[in-house]
């Protein structure tokens, strides 16, 4: 497979940045670069996003660059398509993935098909922004994690940030694909802080970050689960197991490669996600393993997911349906038993 | 209008009846599959409209699309061909009659989805606007696609920020099977316009003329920056929804009389007569180079090569 171009700066200066601050340093500096590059979306412009990714940018580059749209996702998406398949590199912000099914028709029937049913004639860059994971108390209807749906469909591009240099070098690099990239942040993650390069920074679509190097299991992950398995293989590194975590970071464009050399030397696979299991991209992760790499496994694939509800309200209801901390520490013991 | 105007007005609606005849005769032979939809019936619209567009504005088309994108000027070969499954058709025969393109003559695609052209013509009008050119985009859809959302999002869109795009819609007095009396409370679609603050015209859709003119006029307007506007024209398929349809929902006696009162190329063969831009004989004329050139087109065609293997991952994504 061969990852989107893209060339990382060594030795570039960083600065302290929250994770919605850097997906909005993303955005500023792709729009200073290319004027072909729009904002459209709900309440993106003097409010500045409902995440306040978009701060700032008003003020930048006006309201044509900066289109705050009516609450109309079917439209705001499509329109994005048409003028993607025209010449602008259309950044939309959908508010939260659960509103995706409104807009469904134009990333599925047009977007993700467009270039193969027009037999190469259309390129479609454009890039959907959204947010979604549940641990705000924001119940079923703002709170799914959807990743699936999306790789699911021949002909999208599916990205999950974990941190915030991640985020400002993912959303430069979706922005500058040819192709419709489905950029999935979690709402939990936009408070979270990091070094992030400062100025122009790529990081290739189709690339996995090794988080943490271990020998005993390797936890393949995702988004906001990333933090917590980092956390749980402290915790397992205590008692003297080590776990090698693995940040997919985009789950198509896929690195196959480096979970497969990682499962080769740990010997034991547990894929952690917040998607309900039924169905996940975990059985995805699961399947290849043990189709590539069965003879080299010591243990069957493990997941730990979602269970098989919707997101419910209450503090206490929400945290028990969602994989946390100790329920990783607890299944990858089980694993290496 | 001048002669060569009306000339190539009636070219192009002769050029859409014979094609859609000539697939009908291929799919009849077995050479075809899938599922085609004929535009005969409703050819002075696409004519009437495209006959303002260069090649850089841009049109979406629906399932019956064959006839838009003749009046873009596609070449007949190459439909023909993606309707053969062949390598030389326009989609290298991944996308078949429902997705024909030609996005060097502006054609941003056939659609499968009703309604599904409509938000991707705004967008394109927006690129218009974004850019600063004096392009537009049309939507081409029919009556069913009017009751889609995707219709009332994209209108107000488009209206709110004044982008170049027409949206034309064909009543073809059906949704597949459903009337349009029992699809719309009200007898005028294009009243609509006026809740989303924009020019709304209807006109007759056999008649050539009075499409060419309302379509003048909103695409100069909106080449103008002066925003979208509605136009519905009321016209009528000849064939089925699609090809054998079997049609239980219409009588044999309107079937048949639609089909001898309702046809636009008559009517548009009669007022140039009438009119004296031209004669019988210079129209027959027309006719047997416009049956020739598709006969060539088939031939054409019918000669290329199977479409090739897909190819994976480049065939669906442009860089992976």
């Amino acid at each position: 497979m061969q990852a989107t171009e893209a060339q990382p700066h060594v030795d570039q200066a960083t600065r302290e940045m929250f994770y919605n601050e850097a997906l909005g340093d993303a955005l500023r500096l792709e729009m200073e670069r290319d004027p072909r590059v729009i904002v459209m979306g709900e309440d993106i412009a003097e409010h500045g996003g409902a995440f306040q990714v978009t701060a700032g940018l008003l003020d930048r580059f006006g309201p044509t660059r900066i289109r705050q749209t009516p609450i109309s996702e079917l439209g705001i998406v499509g329109a994005a398509v048409g003028a993607a398949l025209t010449g602008l590199r259309p950044v939309v912000e959908l508010m939260y993935v659960d509103f995706s099914g409104l807009a469904m028709d134009q990333l599925v029937n047009q977007a993700a098909q467009n270039r193969f049913m027009f037999g190469g004639q259309a390129r479609v860059p454009m890039v959907m922004r959204t947010q979604g994971g549940s641990g705000r108390g924001n119940a079923a209807q703002h709170s799914k994690s959807l990743e699936a749906w999306f790789a699911h469909v021949a002909g999208l591009k599916v990205v999950m940030p974990s941190t915030p240099a991640d985020a400002k070098g993912l959303l430069t690099s979706a922005i500058r694909d040819d192709d419709p990239v489905i950029f999935l942040e979690h709402k939990l993650l936009y408070r979270t802080k990091g070094e992030v390069p400062t100025g122009e920074y790529l990081v290739a679509l189709g690339k996995a970050d090794v988080k943490r190097g271990g020998t005993d299991l390797t936890i393949v992950t995702w988004s906001r689960e990333v933090l917590f398995s980092l956390e749980a293989a402290e915790k397992l590194a205590a008692d003297g197991v080590e776990a090698e975590v693995i940040d997919l970071r985009s789950l198509v464009p896929l690195d196959r490669d480096t979970m497969l050399t990682s499962v080769r030397k740990t010997h034991r696979l547990l894929v952690v996600h917040e998607a309900i299991k039924r169905g996940g991209f975990g059985a995805e992760i699961a399947a290849i393993v043990a189709e590539e790499a069965f003879d080299d496994l010591d243990a069957p694939p493990r997941r730990l997911a979602g269970l098989e509800t919707p997101i419910p309200y209450a503090q206490h209801l929400e945290k028990s349906v969602v994989p946390q901390v100790e329920d990783i520490v607890r299944v990858a013991r089980e694993l290496v038993a | 209008m001048d002669k060569a105007t009306a000339l190539d007005l009636y070219r192009v609606m002769r050029r859409i009846r014979v094609f859609e005849e000539r697939a009908t005769v291929l799919f009849g032979e077995g050479k075809l599959w899938g599922t085609i939809h004929s535009y005969a019936g409703e050819e002075g619209i696409a004519a009437g409209v495209c006959a303002h567009l260069r090649d850089d504005d841009w049109i979406t088309s629906t399932h019956r699309g064959h006839g838009h994108c003749i009046a873009k000027h596609a070449d007949l070969g190459r439909m023909y061909a993606e309707l053969l499954g062949r390598e030389t058709g326009y989609c290298r025969g991944r996308g078949g009659s429902m997705h024909i393109a030609d996005t060097s003559k502006g054609n941003l695609g056939a659609n499968g989805i009703v309604g599904g052209g409509i938000p991707i013509a705004t967008g394109a009008a927006l690129t218009a606007q974004q850019l600063g050119t004096d392009q537009v985009a049309v939507s081409f859809f029919g009556d069913g696609a009017a009751n889609q959302g995707a219709f009332h999002e994209s209108a107000n869109l488009a209206s709110i920020w004044k982008l170049p795009v027409i949206y034309v819609c064909e009543n073809n007095q059906y949704a597949e099977s459903l009337p349009v009396k029992n699809a719309f409370a009200i007898d005028d679609i294009s009243k609509r316009a006026e809740g989303y603050g924009m020019p709304g015209v209807r006109v007759n859709g056999r008649d050539v003329r009075a499409v060419y003119d309302a379509a003048g006029e909103l695409i100069a307007r909106a080449r103008r920056g002066e925003g979208p506007a509605f136009l519905v024209a009321d016209t009528y398929r000849h064939e089925g929804h699609y090809y054998g349809d079997p049609r239980k929902y219409q009588s044999k006696d309107e079937i048949e009389g639609w089909k001898t009162r309702f046809d636009p190329l008559v009517d548009t063969r009669a007022w140039i007569t009438g009119a004296r831009l031209a004669t019988q004989a210079e129209l027959d004329a027309i006719d047997a180079e416009v049956i020739e050139e598709a006969t060539r087109a088939v031939a054409w065609a019918e000669a290329g090569p199977p479409a090739s293997p897909i190819s994976l991952p480049g065939d669906v994504y442009a860089s992976y």
